[in-house]
């Protein structure tokens, strides 16, 4: 008796509260809603959990209860808490017969079920049933959970139903049919691929809404294969020329556009479909020029669907006067004052720039606008512009504006993307040198460890060659003006990594070139570098290798090496480093200093990373030694291939051999050795070396070099500091210091047949291949001068050509923002701003949203008037709206509380007459009802104003 | 395709969320933190589209709430924004002058509206008449569960007298 009592109160109470929960939940949103700290508002959630949990382990829980268990479940998982216990509950209550309960169990499952959870086994089954159900809107909520929850194993269990239901007599149910199809397709297109001609069936449906529907996996399948879609174009066409004209039920209008949503589905579609054909893009052009005249700029989804027909006309066969009006549609974005219409517009200008380059032209202002407004999300939109408008001609101007940018921010994944653009822009239109090391420096330092590897290799190549022009002045020029940058540099604290590398490299080969700089001041500035960075093994390997080189400069000019004493020390700590390459190259350095003058000349030439290194790949400098080997009963040489009984395939290194001159590494076998001695092993005899008449000397390649450093490899310097470090390009009988020292030099002398290095031989070809390219670009520069930008970066060199003065250069600046502010103030007034309505205080702003409501046709009678007047109201109130965005004083929350609390449609109807004389309140005369519920939610202590005072404001205010 | 919807408070609490992609709780709550704090901090005057990850999130102030949904990159954000539009919309007709304090108590009349304007990720309906009218056919039968329930009491009421 004591639990009916307590079941009719609480069936009482849920009838009669006022949102229709218990008092403990309301509790429980109320003091979530008052909680001042993620902290504190965890806590509240975690002992709502353990309330949850000991209250579901209660034995014969009412239904109505559980329900609202479980909704108090999703709040708890929404809040972003696992509340994975309740899950078992919630497929239990998909099985119940009453629909609320039916509903609830399924909105819960798709919000707290993944399409490959456990659990989804025991709904499939009740799935099943449901959607056999005679209530159409019980099959409506089980396609809703099939959209969710039914992946790639379990579509066959629902598939034949989801297709019966297709032809169902009830819109919606076929409606979403077609998007559980759908979603099928998405996950595994081979299950229903014999199944797709149903779209195009659904597409004939009498139902707008099921027609709108089958858009969607239409345009998914067009995207896929245009081809097969082509015979649908005329229907498409038709539909749209239909939809536009307004056939189509005014419920579905928005905004007084006719089915708006409807129309960018089926414009997105055509772009696909008239790609790149001729005949269906010229059917199409009546129509997008229709909805192009017709549609209503004032209106966001009006803009939506213009911004649509743009993509479409820039997708299809070009026509010159869509093009025109697709760019008077852009010129109207980029004028405007709102910002979504502003980025809007420059997406769509970098859609229309390949077709036609000169509309670019007509808006440079306007871009630069865009790319100097604080709005971070409308700069990147314009640097996405700019980087496909990018030519030599306004390189500097668009990679000086992206570091800039770069420098700025804080997010990497942004950092990354827009330092890979700028440093592609620079290595495709650098139009000097000098520019390109001061840009990459930029880059460097700001976004070094973010850019790829390659790019610092390039870098290197690129101060140790120039541009490939035969001006030692400059080049040499070009490096002291290298050097000095980085001298300056290295003083910042924290560098990037791969930047120091690039420091340590330029300051090894060139610290000293130019005579201004002393080898101890290098050396000194090298080993700062070393200490500070101490745990990166890299940078203290480039470190000490630039040493070497530093040191080696010295003793071939015949001064003597005046080792500073940091430097001593550090040499010292790695001759004991754990790392094996670190100590080779400490031992490296000291074998080196201690040579004669003309042996250093000999291993590390000044300047000679250019060079082409003769390679001798027989060894044959070795012949004598190793037959002395063979005589003393050593055993010969046998290749690694051999010795793992690879195959013999030497026949082809004769053919094989001038290839390899043009590729990297050969990789092939060496020849068939001689027949294993039979003498006994000698330890010594195995790291001797056995004349392998043809094999080529690995040694001689850098490891970077397959990585695609070709200047690296080319470099006899750099190779010497690697030796014996990746053993696996060489053979390990080589990697021994000494080896490594005598090796390249001493080939010189021996070697007539003169190989070419591989890798320097690939990378002159580059270089070549880089010449025509600059070549190829200079008149392509002067045509692209006139476009945008073009002239602005050289104006005092190209002002005949150049349309407009770039705002970056000089005295041409004032031009320019004279113009500017001549196409301000043509632009005044401002086309009134009529899609953010709450965000202008303009009267006019409100308007177009009255409009929809009074197209309400039956449904809702009574609130509609509450909604006109409402409007009409905030219409009037303008400032008002105002404070939606400033935070409201306590003045206002009283009027505020007035606002929007009416739930009751009813409360509207009764103050319609006040609301003529007197809009200034016009919620004045729903103040019972509003405080009613202002008195009942008091009641059970929420407070607004205490928190969150727009917690009683209207949205739509 | 959308992704994610979000219902964001001023001071940064979530009032409703719906995933059309599969993210793990985890993942769930690092979107929120990261989207909340970027989107919360824009200015009024600014456009209404975040570029986030590849992705771009739409998002909308009413009154306190942001709405904001997450697309692909290249969805149409003005369409977007009509959507989210349209959804509050829809809310307003169905609550009445719908207020954030609405959705709190009653997010779960929220997630069925906001279930028959968007499924699996896509626009299924696009008449706001169309989508109330079946709203009200479900309510139609909640309201009948409601009055057997309260005849019930009443029975139970007068039994236990």
């Amino acid at each position: 008796m004591e639990q009916l009592k307590t079941i009719g109160r609480e069936l009482a109470m849920g009838s009669q509260g006022g949102f229709g929960q218990s008092k403990e939940f309301l509790d429980l949103v109320k003091s979530i809603g008052e909680a001042r700290s993620k902290a504190e508002e965890d806590r509240i959630v975690l002992r709502e959990i353990e309330t949850l949990k000991r209250r579901l382990l209660e034995p014969d829980i009412p239904k109505r209860k559980m329900k609202e268990y479980i909704i108090r479940l999703l709040y708890v998982e929404m809040l972003g808490h696992d509340a994975s216990f309740g899950y078992i509950h919630a497929v239990k209550m998909t099985h119940d017969d009453a629909l609320p309960l039916k509903r609830t169990g399924y909105l819960a499952v798709t919000l707290f079920l993944s399409d490959d959870h456990d659990l989804i086994i025991l709904i499939v089954n009740t799935i099943q049933k449901d959607l056999r159900s005679d209530n159409y809107l019980v099959v409506c909520a089980a396609l809703n959970a099939v959209c969710k929850l039914i992946n790639d194993e379990t579509i066959p269990a629902v598939l034949p139903q989801v297709v019966e239901l297709l032809g169902h007599s009830k819109e919606a149910v076929r409606k979403k049919a077609v998007m559980a199809l759908h979603r099928f397709y998405q996950k595994s297109p081979g299950a229903v691929s014999h199944l797709v001609s149903n779209f195009r069936k659904r597409l004939c449906d009498n139902d707008p809404g099921v027609m709108g529907a089958s858009l969607c996996p239409l345009f998914d399948l067009v995207t896929i294969d245009a081809k097969s879609y082509k015979d649908l174009v005329s229907s498409f066409v038709s539909i749209l020329k239909q939809v536009a004209e307004r056939r189509l039920p005014k419920s579905y209008d928005y905004h007084q556009m006719p089915a708006p949503f409807i129309q960018v589905k089926l414009l997105k579609i055509l772009a696909l479909l008239g790609s790149g054909d001729k005949q269906a893009s010229e059917s199409m052009y009546t129509v997008l020029g229709d909805i192009i005249r017709k549609s209503d700029s004032s209106t966001n989804i009006g803009n939506a669907v213009l911004y649509e027909c743009i993509c479409c006309v820039a997708s299809i066969h070009p026509n010159p006067k869509l093009l025109e009006s697709a760019a008077d549609v852009i010129a109207k974005f980029l004028k405007s004052d709102s910002h979504n219409l502003k980025y809007m517009g420059i997406d769509a200008l970098g859609r229309l720039i390949k077709l036609s380059p000169q509309i670019a032209e007509q808006h440079q202002l306007a871009v630069i606008d865009c790319l100097e407004d604080p709005d971070d999300t409308l700069k990147r939109k314009t640097f996405e512009l700019l980087y496909k408008m990018t030519k030599s001609s306004n390189v500097e101007v668009i990679v000086d504006r992206m570091v800039d940018y770069m420098i700025s921010i804080s997010d990497d994944h942004y950092k990354t993307y827009i330092a890979s653009r700028c440093v592609e822009l620079a290595e495709q239109f650098a139009p000097s040198n000098h520019w390109f090391i001061q840009t990459m420096n930029k880059v460097f330092e700001h976004a070094g460890d973010l850019v790829n590897i390659k790019v610092a290799h390039n870098l290197m190549r690129l101060i140790a060659e120039g541009f490939g022009e035969d001006d030692d002045a400059t080049d040499s020029q070009l490096r002291s003006s290298a050097v000095e940058s980085y001298l300056r540099i290295i003083g910042e604290p924290k560098l990037p990594s791969m930047f120091l590398q690039v420091i340590c490299w330029v300051l090894g080969e060139y610290g000293t070139a130019d005579g201004k700089h002393s080898a101890s001041y290098i050396s000194g500035k090298l080993c700062d570098i070393a200490e500070a960075y101490s745990n990166d093994e890299t940078v203290k390997a480039y470190a000490i290798s630039a040493l070497m080189k530093i040191y080696a400069f010295e003793v071939a000019a015949g001064r003597k090496v005046d080792m500073l004493p940091e430097c001593q020390s550090f040499i010292e700590e790695l001759l004991a480093s754990h790392s094996t390459d670190l100590q080779q190259r400490a031992y490296e350095l000291q074998a080196v200093v201690g040579l004669d003058a003309q042996a250093v000349q000999a291993i590390l030439p000044r300047d000679t990373r250019c060079e082409e290194i003769e390679v001798d790949k027989d060894l044959s400098f070795l012949n004598g030694y190793v037959d002395q080997a063979i005589e003393k009963g050593a055993q010969p040489y046998i290749a690694e291939d051999e010795r793992n009984g690879m195959g013999n395939v030497s026949n082809l290194r004769s053919q094989d051999q001038h290839e390899s001159i043009q590729h990297g590494l050969r990789f092939e076998a060496y020849e068939l050795p001689k027949p294993p001695m039979q003498s006994k092993v000698d330890p010594v005899s195995s790291t001797d070396v056995v004349p392998v008449p043809e094999a080529l000397s690995y040694r001689e390649t850098h490891p970077i070099s397959s990585v695609g450093s070709t200047s690296e490899a080319g470099s006899s310097e750099l190779k010497l500091r690697l030796d014996g470090v990746q053993k696996k390009w060489g053979r390990p009988t080589y990697s021994t210091p000494t080896s490594s020292t005598t090796n390249s030099p001493s080939e010189k002398p021996a070697n007539g047949a003169s190989h070419v290095d591989s890798a320097t031989a690939s990378y002159s070809k580059s270089r070549d291949s880089q010449n025509t390219k600059k070549t190829e670009i200079d008149p392509e520069k002067q045509k692209l001068a006139a476009s945008l930008f073009g002239g602005s970066s050289q104006p005092e060199r190209r002002s005949s050509t150049g349309h407009k003065a770039s705002r970056s250069s000089g005295g041409a600046a004032d031009g320019s923002r004279g113009s500017k502010a001549v196409e301000k103030t043509i632009q005044q007034p401002p086309p009134p701003d009529l899609l953010d309505f709450s965000d202008e205080p303009t009267v006019t702003s409100a308007l177009p949203s009255v409009d929809p409501f009074k197209q309400l046709e039956g449904l809702l009678d009574s609130s509609m008037s509450s909604t006109t007047n409402h409007n009409a109201g905030t219409a009037t109130i303008a400032p008002d709206i105002m404070s939606l965005y400033g935070d409201s004083t306590a003045s206002q929350d009283s009027l505020d509380i007035f606002h929007g609390l009416s739930t009751e449609p009813t409360g509207a109807t009764s103050g319609e007459t006040t609301v003529t004389t007197l809009p200034q309140s016009v919620k004045g005369p729903n103040a019972k009802d509003a405080l009613e519920k202002d008195a009942l939610v008091r009641q059970m202590g929420v407070n607004p104003t205490s928190q969150n005072p727009n917690l009683f404001r209207d949205l739509l205010g | 395709m959308i992704h994610f919807v979000l219902l964001i408070s001023r001071q940064g609490k979530v009032r409703l969320t719906k995933w059309y992609s599969p993210y793990s709780q985890k993942e769930r709550s690092k979107v929120i933190r990261e989207l909340s704090s970027e989107i919360l901090s824009r200015g009024p005057k600014l456009c209404n589209f975040v570029e986030w990850r590849g992705f771009k999130v739409v998002y909308k102030r009413y009154a306190s709430l942001y709405f904001c949904i997450c697309n692909d990159q290249d969805d149409n954000e003005l369409e977007t924004l009509s959507i989210i539009h349209h959804y509050v919309e829809t809310l307003d007709r169905y609550f009445g002058s719908v207020c954030e304090l609405d959705l709190i108590f009653n997010f779960h009349k929220a997630y069925f509206i906001l279930d028959e304007i968007l499924l699996a990720g896509e626009m299924q309906e696009t008449s706001k008449r169309t989508t109330l009218r079946l709203i009200a056919a479900q309510e139609e039968l909640l309201e009948a569960a409601k009055e057997e329930a309260s005849s019930l009491s009443s029975i139970i009421a007068q039994a236990t007298k």
